[in-house]
Parts: C-alpha cells; structure tokens; sequence
C-alpha cells in the first residue's frame, strides 16, 4: 500500500509538470519587458530576443545624425535626433519589419510571440 | 545624360589626383607619404559635404516631388552634421583646413555642376540631380575608401572620415533607389 502511494503522488507531480510547463509558469509571473535597440553608425543596433505582444522596445540614437525607427505596416514612426530616444509598445505576433525613413537602407526585424496566460 | 557622364569623369579626374606628389608634403613638410596631408584631407572632405549640400538647396528650390524632396533635406542635415563635427574637431586640434587642387577642382566642378543642373526643369531636373547624386556619392565614398581615410594620420580625423564613409554609402543606397523609382 505504501508504495501504491507513492506511486499515486509521482504521477500526480507528473500531471501537474504536463500543465504547468517552465514557459508558462516563467510567462505568468513575469511582467511585460522593456528591450532596447540603439542606433549607431548608421545601422540598428542587436535586435532583443523573446519579444512579445506588450512588451516595450526602447530606441536610443547615439548617432549624429537625425533617423526614424519606422515601421513597414505604418504601426509606428519614431523621430529620434541625435541622442534622443523614443518608445513604442508591440502589439501584435509576426515579423515586425522597420527602416529609417531618412536611410532607407537603415532595416531590420523583430521576431514577435504571444504573451501567454 | 550627357551632364551626368561629363560630371562623373571630372569626378574621377578630380579624385584621381590625390596622392599625387605634388601634395605629398604640408608646409611642415612633417608628412613623409605620398598621400595628401590631414589639412588637406579636411579640406578636401569638408568641401565634399558644402558641395553635396548645394547641390540639396538647388534641389529644394527647384523640385516639386515630395522623395526628390526628401532626399535633399536628407542630405543638408546630414552633411551639416559631419561638417559641423569636422569643424569643431579641427578648431580643438588647431588645425586649419588647407585648400588643395583636388578640393579647389570640386568646387570648381561643383559650380559648373549646378549651372548645367539649373537649366533643367520638372522631372528631368529630379532625374539629374537623383543620378548626380549617384554619382557623386560613389565617387566619393571610393576617395574615402581608397584614399583619404587610409592617408589620415590623426586617429580621430580618421575616425570622423569612416562616419563619413558610412554616410556616404547610406545615401548611396537611398539614392539609387530614387533613382529607380524615378525611371
């Protein structure tokens, strides 16, 4: 009998690891995040890892010169002066794609997942 | 397409005189390669950028569509800012911007340049301007490459030069695009 309980009880953890996975367990507790790209020599900078839908991306321009941090599906056009920043929130899943309007050959992508519950 | 084909050999002309003996030494005679000296290389790139933004003022003056536009603002406020910084880097080096024949024959050709670009009117005047600027770009970012940044003997000077370079590139890009679109 005794070791029919155990038993019972390590399939009970078992179950409870099936539905509560590490990503969602992490997920749930974590608020949204804040990644930051920075602008420089006329390029974008690392893009961040695990983005996702309500988190804030944060563009700092260290360059001397005047860019944008726009996006190609017009969600977002940040006008970043020299050593100005600008912020925006992502909304939505997918690849989200942006460029300099001023350098047009300024480009880059965000991999966007869904927040889960 | 004739102006445009005149302007770039005269580039080529122009730029391929530096690093010609004539301007191995300053007046120092402290500069022992065959390349021009660092108050030439400002000169020479400080009047690349006074160049690219005259060409934008004629532009703005001229030109009623909105990318041709763009692009002219584009490149007065980015050529002021390098120029801007090159000035304020010589003023702490206490260097003084030397004229040279291959910034004396720029501006030269920058002048014609303009008088040949200002006869032009409408959508012939954009398409011009976008392929001078092709031109011109290319023909400076291979001085920049080729030349002046590995004859740059400052760290810094150099430096500023390479941001130079990327810009240069970076409106390459942006100008060759125009310039598709134009077509």
């Amino acid at each position: 009998m005794a070791q029919g309980n155990h038993s019972l009880g390590l399939c009970a953890v078992a179950m409870m690891l099936l539905f509560v996975s590490p990503e969602t367990s992490a997920t749930a507790r974590q608020p949204a995040k804040t990644h930051v790209i920075v602008v420089g020599n006329l390029s974008f900078g690392a893009v961040p890892n695990s983005v996702r839908v309500g988190d804030t991306i944060v563009w700092i321009n260290k360059d001397i010169f005047r860019h944008t941090a726009t996006a190609r599906d017009n969600s977002f056009d940040l006008d970043l002066a020299p050593g100005a920043q600008a912020q925006t929130v992502v909304k939505k899943t997918g690849i989200l794609d942006y460029y300099c309007r001023f350098h047009p050959g300024m480009t880059g992508k965000i991999s966007v997942v869904r927040r889960l519950q | 397409m004739v102006r445009v084909s005149q302007r770039s050999i005269v580039l080529l002309a122009v730029f391929g005189a530096i690093g010609t003996p004539a301007m191995a030494h300053g007046p120092t005679g402290a500069h022992t390669t065959a390349g021009p000296t660092d108050p030439q290389i400002a000169h020479i790139a400080y009047t690349a950028g006074q160049i690219d933004i005259a060409a934008a003022d004629q532009a703005l003056s001229k030109s009623h569509a909105p990318a041709v536009r763009a692009f002219a603002e584009t490149m007065k406020r980015d050529h002021k800012a390098v120029n801007d910084q090159a000035t304020a880097l010589l003023n702490r080096l206490r260097v003084k911007p030397e004229a040279n024949p291959t910034s004396t024959a720029l501006s030269q050709q920058a002048t014609q340049s303009l008088a040949e670009l200002a006869k032009l009117e409408g959508s012939t005047f954009d398409r011009a301007y976008i392929q001078n600027e092709v031109t011109f770009h290319q023909t400076v970012n291979a001085a920049l490459q080729n030349t002046l940044i590995p004859d740059a003997d400052n760290a810094d000077l150099k430096s500023l030069l390479r941001t130079g370079l990327s810009l240069f590139q970076a409106h390459l890009i942006h100008a060759k695009q125009i310039a598709q679109s134009l077509r």
